[in-house]
């Protein structure tokens, strides 16, 4: 084998890869991209039912409650303009509290209950999701730049 | 006193990067052997001054002197001794004193074991060396000084962030900024080569071993973070495709190929000019994700508090570092002269599958991560990539690499014969048709992915013992005859061996986590019995404790199985009264074969009710002893007598405390 043909050969290997890796991930990116919506986003725009994203805000003032079964949680999701309540079965992270910023991952049900399947932990108490910071910026609730 | 110190010797760090930054390049260039022979006392003259800035700044931890406003951000005097020592490194500051650390020591070790190496080489990759050093120095004593002081000093510190205070995550920056740092070594010595117009194999036999040291550094970094990540948070995971994670994970794959394509370089005189763009892209990720942590572009739950001054002065020293290397590479890489010939099966041949498979990986994983910036920049609202999109391309890749990785080691170099290897294989490949069939058996349910995630695992494993069998004759020759050849082979053979059976394991413990874990959650009073995976879980009730610097409260669960106890778990919901945040400490209970997980959650309810989550983890604990088998192997692989003959020992001791030496 010459060394022209082995530069070709390994040129030809390589575009391949790329090719399949480039399907790949453009098969991938259409069902599972996780787009982020405030609770004023929600209200403009018309979802597909079984779309999950991530909703972010604030965890509404003494909104928190457990339900009958014990293990359900429910709390409402502002950004101080709406608001969009929410339902969680499990742990919720150590640094979810009323007032503090939450982003929770799940999908909209018909009635109009976010029912969220993971709620994101956050490691830092001073950290603001940026997400959130930019919602509450957007509706005009932000308060000092920390 | 000491604090000042402290900052004046790292600027004093600074200095002496610059002027050896300067001047052996200069004295390369004009074949000026003084300059030249400037770059060693530079270079270790720069390491002994930051590390007195690093010895200061902990000596200011350790005694608690909260005049440091670091110290007293980061630190508590209640704290226990082993996090004010690692509080140094957990916050932004320190951590960064800490890299510039690792980056001179390297440089010194160059300084002091290279005194082999071509003059001219070693004083170009000296100076490349201390260029990356001036900008972080630089970037320290611009904007992120761990040496500010406060006036008036509080009495007492804020404590470190209680995540933060685990013996996992104490020792989890230092291995991760050992592996990212050392890659430096390879970037330095690629574009001191790519300067000098010169590749051949003595170069790829002294980058080999400094990659191979970053690499197991690397990987120690990565499976303790990902321990971490499992036992801390509460939950069970171990691994989210978060792009913090991410950052670490694709250095990780492009250095794997970079430890591979050396090899070749190393022997076949081949892939000399693709070794070398890996070299510059491994060391630009390791930066990558350098930026990504601390400038907070994306989202992420490891980020450290976010200062937008930071980010820019990074991108700089990214743009810089990663452009200027790539424009060398475009003028001076056509001239470096390729060499030796080979079929595509081969050994050389599956090295390339290797590097393809592993390099199209990390741009998958990079397409993945910073495809939310992208959009956003194009105005295209926010998202986030998660997990599925990573499973979904990174699975099709690992399936082929991993699938080939057992056959690889047994194709000759130049030309190998395939049919042949794969008879070799026969023995492997009967074996991980029993372990699945196996496994079929035993677990009804569960994806069909799983079984061949298990079969592939099984492949790694035996396929990795099989080499090793072959090399020593087993049950073709006498026990003694097996024992003197497995004694007299390369240590590299036996690394090659660990690591990739221990993959096989890593495989298995992620396969089996994954698809077979169980999950009961359920709210309980005393008493109560939760039923799990054939255990039963013994709810017995609550108790008040008081550690250190937290309170605590402490359930007791009691597993038994068939009615015989098992063990008793105490999981705990912690409350850090001066960092005002609560953790929860997961109780584990691990078999060799699989973990018991529980984690106290809300509580209590007005009936003395509490959340009681239990988690059972099939193999989950294979991960962790694959991967530390992974870095075993890589440590061992070290110790090979062909990479000492590039470089002779010298006296033991000096100027590399403690450090694994990869000349040694």
């Amino acid at each position: 084998m010459t060394r022209k043909k082995r530069r070709l050969y390994l040129l030809g290997l390589s575009l391949g890869g790329l090719a399949v890796a480039a399907a790949l991930a453009l098969i991938a990116f259409q069902d599972n991209l996780l787009f982020f919506y405030s609770p004023s986003d929600l209200q403009a725009k018309t979802l597909a039912p079984e779309q999950r994203f991530r909703l972010g805000g604030l965890v509404a003032e003494e909104s928190f409650e457990h339900l009958s079964d014990g293990i359900t949680v429910r709390f409402v999701v502002t950004d101080l303009t709406n608001t969009i309540p929410v339902v969680f079965a499990g742990i919720l992270p150590d640094l979810f509290r009323e007032g503090q910023g939450v982003v929770a991952e799940g999908r909209l049900r018909a009635d109009g209950v976010f029912e969220a399947s993971d709620v994101l932990a956050k490691h830092d108490e001073t950290y603001m999701p940026r997400e959130v910071a930019d919602a509450l910026k957007q509706s005009g609730e932000w308060r000092g730049d920390e | 006193m000491i604090p000042e110190l402290g900052h004046f010797a790292l600027i004093l760090a600074f200095l002496l990067a610059a002027v050896q930054a300067i001047l052996p390049l200069v004295g390369a260039q004009r074949d000026d052997p003084a300059l030249m022979a400037l770059g060693r006392p530079a270079a270790i003259g720069q390491f002994a001054m930051i590390a007195i800035a690093f010895l200061a700044l902990m000596y200011a931890f350790v005694v608690s002197d909260f005049t440091v406003s670091n110290v007293v951000e980061n630190s508590h005097s209640a704290k226990p001794m082993l996090y004010k020592v690692a509080g140094v490194w957990g916050n932004h500051e320190g951590s960064m004193v800490l890299w510039v650390l690792i980056l001179a020591l390297f440089g010194a070790l160059v300084a002091v074991f290279g005194g082999n190496l071509p003059q001219r080489l070693q004083a170009r990759a000296l100076s490349v060396q201390a260029m990356i050093g001036v900008g972080f120095l630089a970037f320290i004593l611009a904007t992120s000084n761990p040496f500010l002081r406060v006036d008036p000093p509080p009495l007492d510190g804020n404590d470190l962030n209680p995540l933060l205070q685990d013996p996992g995550l104490a020792f989890h920056p230092p291995f991760l900024y050992l592996g990212y740092v050392g890659f430096s070594m390879a970037f330095s010595f690629a574009v001191a080569a790519l300067i000098e117009g010169r590749v051949d194999a003595a170069w790829g036999r002294w980058v080999r071993p400094w990659t191979l040291a970053a690499w197991c550094a690397l990987t120690i970094g990565i499976g303790l973070g990902s321990w971490w990540a499992y036992y801390e948070l509460g939950w069970g995971g171990w691994w989210f495709w978060d792009p913090v994670e991410n950052a670490s994970f694709m250095p990780w794959l492009t250095g794997t190929a970079l430890l591979h394509s050396a090899i070749v370089v190393e022997k076949r005189d081949a892939l000399k000019s693709w070794t070398i763009l890996l070299a510059i892209v491994t060391f630009g990720l390791s930066l990558l994700g350098t930026f990504l942590v601390r400038s907070g572009v994306l989202t992420s739950v490891h980020a450290f508090a976010v200062d937008p001054k930071r980010g820019v002065f990074i991108l700089m020293l990214l743009a810089l570092t990663i452009g200027g290397s790539l424009t060398l590479y475009a003028v001076r890489a056509p001239a470096l002269k390729g060499g030796g010939l080979f079929a595509p099966i081969s050994r050389e041949g599956a090295l390339v599958l290797n590097n393809l498979l592993l390099a199209i990986a990390a741009a998958t994983v990079l397409t993945g991560t910073l495809y939310p910036l992208a959009l956003e920049a194009m105005g295209g609202g926010t998202v986030s990539v998660g997990p599925p999109y990573f499973n979904a391309v990174f699975m099709p890749l690992a399936v082929p690499l991993v699938a080939a990785m057992a056959i690889g080691p047994m194709l000759a170099w130049k030309r190998g014969d395939l049919p042949g290897a794969l008879g070799r294989l026969k023995a492997a490949a009967l074996l991980t048709a029993i372990i699945a069939l196996g496994t079929l058996y035993w677990q009804t349910g569960g994806p069909v992915l799983a079984f061949i995630g298990i079969a592939l695992a099984a492949w790694a494993f035996f396929g990795a013992l099989t080499e090793f069998a072959d090399r020593i004759r087993l049950f073709r020759a006498p026990p003694a005859e097996n024992w003197r050849r497995a004694l007299g082979l390369p240590r590299s053979a036996w690394g090659l061996t660990l690591a990739h059976a221990g993959l096989g394991l890593a495989i298995a413990g992620m396969v089996g986590t994954s698809a077979w874990k169980s999950e009961v959650i359920e709210r309980v009073g005393p008493g109560d019995t939760l039923a799990l995976a054939g255990y039963e879980l013994v709810f017995d009730g609550v108790e008040r404790i008081a550690g250190p610097n937290y309170s605590a409260e402490r359930g007791s669960v009691t597993v038994t199985r068939n009615g015989d106890t098992v063990t008793v778990l105490r999981p705990e919901k912690r409350w850090y009264p001066v960092a005002r945040m609560p953790t929860t400490e997961a109780a584990i209970r691990t078999t060799l074969l699989s973990d018991i997980y529980v984690a106290l959650g809300d509580g209590p309810d007005p009936t003395g009710g509490w959340v009681l989550r239990a988690w059972h983890h099939p193999l989950v604990p294979w991960l962790w002893i694959g991967i530390a088998i992974m870095a075993l192997g890589g440590t061992v692989s070290l110790t090979d007598r062909r990479l000492r003959v590039g470089a002779p020992r010298r006296a033991r001791g000096n100027a590399a405390g403690g450090h694994p030496q990869p000349a040694e």
